[in-house]
């Protein structure tokens, strides 16, 4: 299994990651490296293995809909990078 | 000079609870030796001398009434992956260097409701991706038995601090060993939880499905002390389990005799190349062995077939979820933000692209592959159905035995920068401690002697079934009262 820096490039683009072009061809190489190791997983038949997400079969647990914490709007906007009058600022989406 | 940093935990809390000492001496005295020390190690990214000490009068008052937590005022430091209310929690990544938690994970709110006094937050691989501790935004974590060499990783940053004294314990996280080889490679006992078992709240994610917070410090009986503390149910972890802790210290006397240790063949072996366990750690690990044999315990060969495909597995399973985790970290709501984003789209890859590290950025990348639109069957899934196997092959093995005995790494540490060019060999070094993952079991390294060549700490590992974490306890301190692997204190830190 071998990845050419235009899929590096892709998958980038979807993992929402600006990599610049020099540093591709290092990445192309170890993820072929990584995927090559994975691959091992094909030694063995799987057929019919029911897939194990959690180590526990247990379901997902229900809560009441109810309020339990504060209104802690300002302290958790305070962290934001930009933000101004109770909203997160990012670059025009819109003209 | 009173030399309180060679007490554990256990004494530590006797001798407060006593009046002997006050939490304002104790906290005092480790800060000094963070001062003193820690340029050397690099092991706290954040010290917190201010709020420790109010913390420790806080504690002093409430010791005075007679009527405190055992655990009430001793000393900790937290794995700066544990969020902090009001105190920088960076996960060692740029992307985070300047977020301020504006709460506390229930790891950490738990451990205050117990008394205990936060020192500061412990250096760590960026996002706990990693096995040496470099991939720290940070710069490496140095081994306090040998300052040219790596710590380990993840949870480095508290395995050194620990190893050196310079706090009684700290808390690590562990997703394919970060607790256990750390711990192993710095000579102190670590311990990995049942998954589960505490609460990942506030925690921040790395691999949801194989996460779990646990103690380390010097000895079992510490880290059963701070288990009691640790775990619990916690309606704000979805995965939490509901199941009563049990008071981890009730079993720790109990004798040996009897117990029925299995030693998985794959797990010893060699291969032609002579890869595998170096002979230093096989001949430690056998002559723990021995010991517990001379205790009474009887030793069983078992198998656990699967073994060799739980790291092509966890590659699988721990990016994908790592892609999807650390999806959040956008620019936007917290955290590192680029300069002058010329729209949204550049705001979200040009942020993510200059914050995250390497190892953090191939992992997103072979998650990303890997979750990506006609290749979920053959990676995924495939993960995850082999991930059934190797379980099951841990439930097979715990018909016939107790406990399982294992060595935690290969090898000793390594020098820093020898495998950090090279992510496949930095992968292999948690060879031993991915199973346990996998299958969500607990599992704890214990300090078992030192390689006759390197001269450095060699682990033993003891894997339990499901909700084991007493007995897993019960085993390392019968081991750690005939033995003293666990009192040597690193010569520079005496």
């Amino acid at each position: 299994m071998s990845i050419e820096v235009d899929e590096v490039r892709k998958i980038a683009r979807l993992a929402c990651l600006n990599i610049e072009q020099p540093a591709l061809e290092g990445y192309a190489r170890d993820l072929s490296r990584i995927l090559q190791l994975v691959a091992q997983m094909n030694a063995v038949d799987t057929e019919g293995v029911t897939p194990m997400s959690h180590p526990f079969e247990v379901n997902q647990r229900l809560r009441e809909d109810v309020v339990t914490d504060t209104d802690r709007r300002d302290a958790f906007m305070a962290i934001a990078p930009a933000s101004a009058d109770g909203l997160y600022l990012v670059p025009r989406v819109i003209e | 000079m009173n030399h309180y940093y060679r007490k554990s935990v256990t004494e530590l809390s006797a001798l407060l609870q006593a009046g002997e000492v006050s939490s304002v001496e104790l906290t005092e005295h480790f800060l000094e030796r963070i001062k003193a020390h820690d340029e050397k190690l690099n092991s706290f990214i954040t010290v917190c001398e201010e709020d420790a000490l109010a913390q420790a009068e806080a504690a002093d008052k409430k010791l005075k009434t007679g009527d405190a937590p055992a655990l009430t005022g001793v000393p900790i430091a937290h794995k700066d992956i544990f969020c902090t209310r009001g105190i920088r929690t960076s996960c060692a990544s740029k992307m985070l260097d300047n977020f301020i938690s504006p709460y506390d994970a229930t790891v950490v709110s738990k451990m205050k409701t117990a008394g205990l006094v936060m020192l500061g937050k412990t250096n760590m691989d960026e996002f706990a991706m990693g096995s040496s501790n470099e991939t720290s935004y940070y710069g490496s974590v140095k081994n306090p038995w040998n300052l040219n060499t790596v710590p380990g990783g993840s949870s480095g940053g508290s395995a050194a601090s620990v190893a050196a004294r310079i706090t009684p314990a700290a808390t690590g996280t562990d997703t394919g060993g970060s607790i256990r080889q750390p711990a192993a490679l710095c000579g102190i006992t670590g311990l990995k939880p049942t998954y589960g078992r505490c609460s990942r709240f506030g925690m921040i994610a790395f691999a949801s499905s194989l996460d779990q917070a646990g103690p380390m410090a010097k000895t079992a009986s510490d880290c059963a002390l701070l288990l009691n503390a640790m775990a619990g149910f916690d309606a704000k972890d979805s995965t939490s389990i509901e199941q009563d802790v049990p008071d981890y210290t009730a079993d720790l006397a109990k004798p040996l005799q009897g117990l029925r240790i299995g030693l998985p063949g794959e797990y010893f072996a060699r291969d032609e190349q002579g890869k595998g366990m170096h002979e230093d750690v096989e001949a430690v690990v056998k002559a723990a062995l021995q010991q517990y044999k001379s205790m009474g315990a009887e030793l069983i060969d078992i198998s656990l077939p699967n073994s060799d495909l739980s790291v092509p597995a966890y590659y699988v399973v721990a990016p994908a979820e790592c892609s999807a985790n650390l999806s959040r970290l956008d620019g936007v709501r917290y955290g590192y933000r680029c300069d002058k984003p010329k729209d949204l789209n550049d705001l979200y890859t040009r942020s993510r692209g200059e914050a995250f590290g390497a190892e953090v950025q191939r992992r997103i990348m072979i998650g990303t592959y890997a979750l990506s639109s006609g290749y979920y069957d053959a990676y995924y899934l495939k993960a995850q159905q082999i991930r059934q196997l190797i379980s099951d092959d841990f439930r097979q093995a715990f018909n016939h035995v107790d406990v399982i005995m294992a060595p935690v790494t290969p090898e000793t540490a390594f020098t820093i920068g020898e495998k950090s060019a090279d992510p496949i060999s930095m992968y292999l070094s948690d060879i031993y401690t991915i199973a346990v993952n996998l299958a969500g079991l607990p599992a704890l390294s214990l300090p078992a002697g030192f390689a006759s060549s390197s001269k450095m700490p060699v682990g033993l590992q003891i894997i339990g079934n499901h909700f084991s974490e007493a007995k897993l306890l019960n085993v390392a301190h019968q081991y750690q009262q005939q033995t003293d692997w666990h009192t040597q204190c690193p010569q520079e830190f005496e």
